[in-house]
């Protein structure tokens, strides 16, 4: 293998999980932080939140899983190496 | 690829166990083997839970009830009260399978069983795998919408205005990838992760992972056959 190719194949494969993982951490938090409110102001309405909450946060997490998907083509399954 | 110094962790991606149908077709067995397992665990259910039906029920029946009741909330959820019953089978099925396939996966020690080229996982760590569940999903919302509405179904490319034509027919190929890369990448990141724990710490460190894969791998399960749903639903609406 060209080791200028794995070079940048590894850290560009840092780089997709790194920078996929923004995103989707502040809406994580924000969702997550909006749910505890709201189980706060309605103690009763606490297990609609939560499977609202799992969900979305699912979805959310989806996004940083697509940098992951690009990571790890890059690092298992190579396709500039030949 | 890096391999570990303790047999007992090896990350062992992109390697497959083939069988040879012919010179160009082989498949990857470890993937059938468990999801062969899986099937047979569910039809044994069922057909355990269905041995003697009584009106009140016991044991494995009122498990099964259960199950079949948690399915038709999903499916009751997305597709209104009116028109749920005849997705329930599909979307069971799609559940059953995956959350089967994922718990398979995380619970039973496969390692003891020797392969002679990789190790038997949950067979959802395949994109093979969630790619056909996925166009089958995508095959069964266009059979509703068709069902419905007969050609007329295709006028909803054209819904807001005739501008969005193209992102419109994009949606068809986005909802099949997003689909097969949620459950494939979930699936895969746990297993990943708990394989390079255990590379590094075999002890206790990577329990709690494990116990979040579990978690999260049911969830998944949940999400798909929900996003199957709400597909359906979104066609015969």
């Amino acid at each position: 293998m060209d080791a200028i190719i794995s070079a940048a194949s590894v850290v560009s494969a840092g780089l997709a999980v790194g920078l996929a993982s923004i995103g989707p951490g502040i809406g994580q938090g924000n969702a997550a932080g909006q749910a505890v409110e709201g189980i706060a102001r309605q103690p009763e309405a606490e297990n609609k939140i939560r499977g609202t909450l799992l969900l979305s946060l699912a979805f959310m997490e989806a996004l940083t899983i697509y940098g992951l998907v690009v990571a790890l083509s890059l690092l298992f399954a190579n396709p500039f190496t030949g | 690829m890096y391999t570990g110094t303790l047999s007992l962790s090896d990350v062992e991606v992109g390697k497959h166990f083939y069988w040879y149908l012919s010179e160009k077709l082989s498949l990857h067995g470890q993937v059938l083997i468990v999801s062969w397992f899986v099937l047979l665990l569910i039809l044994s259910f069922s057909i355990l839970g269905t041995q003697k039906i009584e009106k009140i029920p016991q044991g494995w029946q009122n498990f099964m009830e259960l199950v079949v009741e948690f399915i038709e909330d999903i499916a009751k959820n997305q597709l209104g009260p009116t028109a749920y019953k005849p997705w329930i089978p599909f979307i069971g099925t799609l559940f059953l399978f995956i959350f089967g396939s994922n718990w398979a996966g995380a619970l039973i020690p496969w390692k003891i069983i020797q392969l002679p080229v990789c190790e038997l996982a949950a067979p959802t760590n395949d994109n093979n795998t969630t790619v056909a569940l996925s166009l089958l999903v995508s095959l069964t919302y266009f059979y509703a919408g068709i069902k419905k509405k007969g050609l007329g179904y295709f006028k909803r490319y054209l819904q807001p205005t005739p501008v969005l034509l193209p992102i419109n027919i994009l949606e068809d190929f986005t909802k099949p990838l997003s689909l097969s890369f949620r459950l494939f990448g979930n699936i895969l990141a746990d297993e990943l992760t708990v394989s390079v724990l255990t590379m590094l710490v075999p002890l206790i460190i990577p329990l709690p992972i494990m116990i979040l894969g579990v978690f999260a791998s049911s969830i998944q399960a949940l999400i798909f056959s929900t996003l199957a749903a709400a597909y359906i639903a979104e066609a015969i609406e």
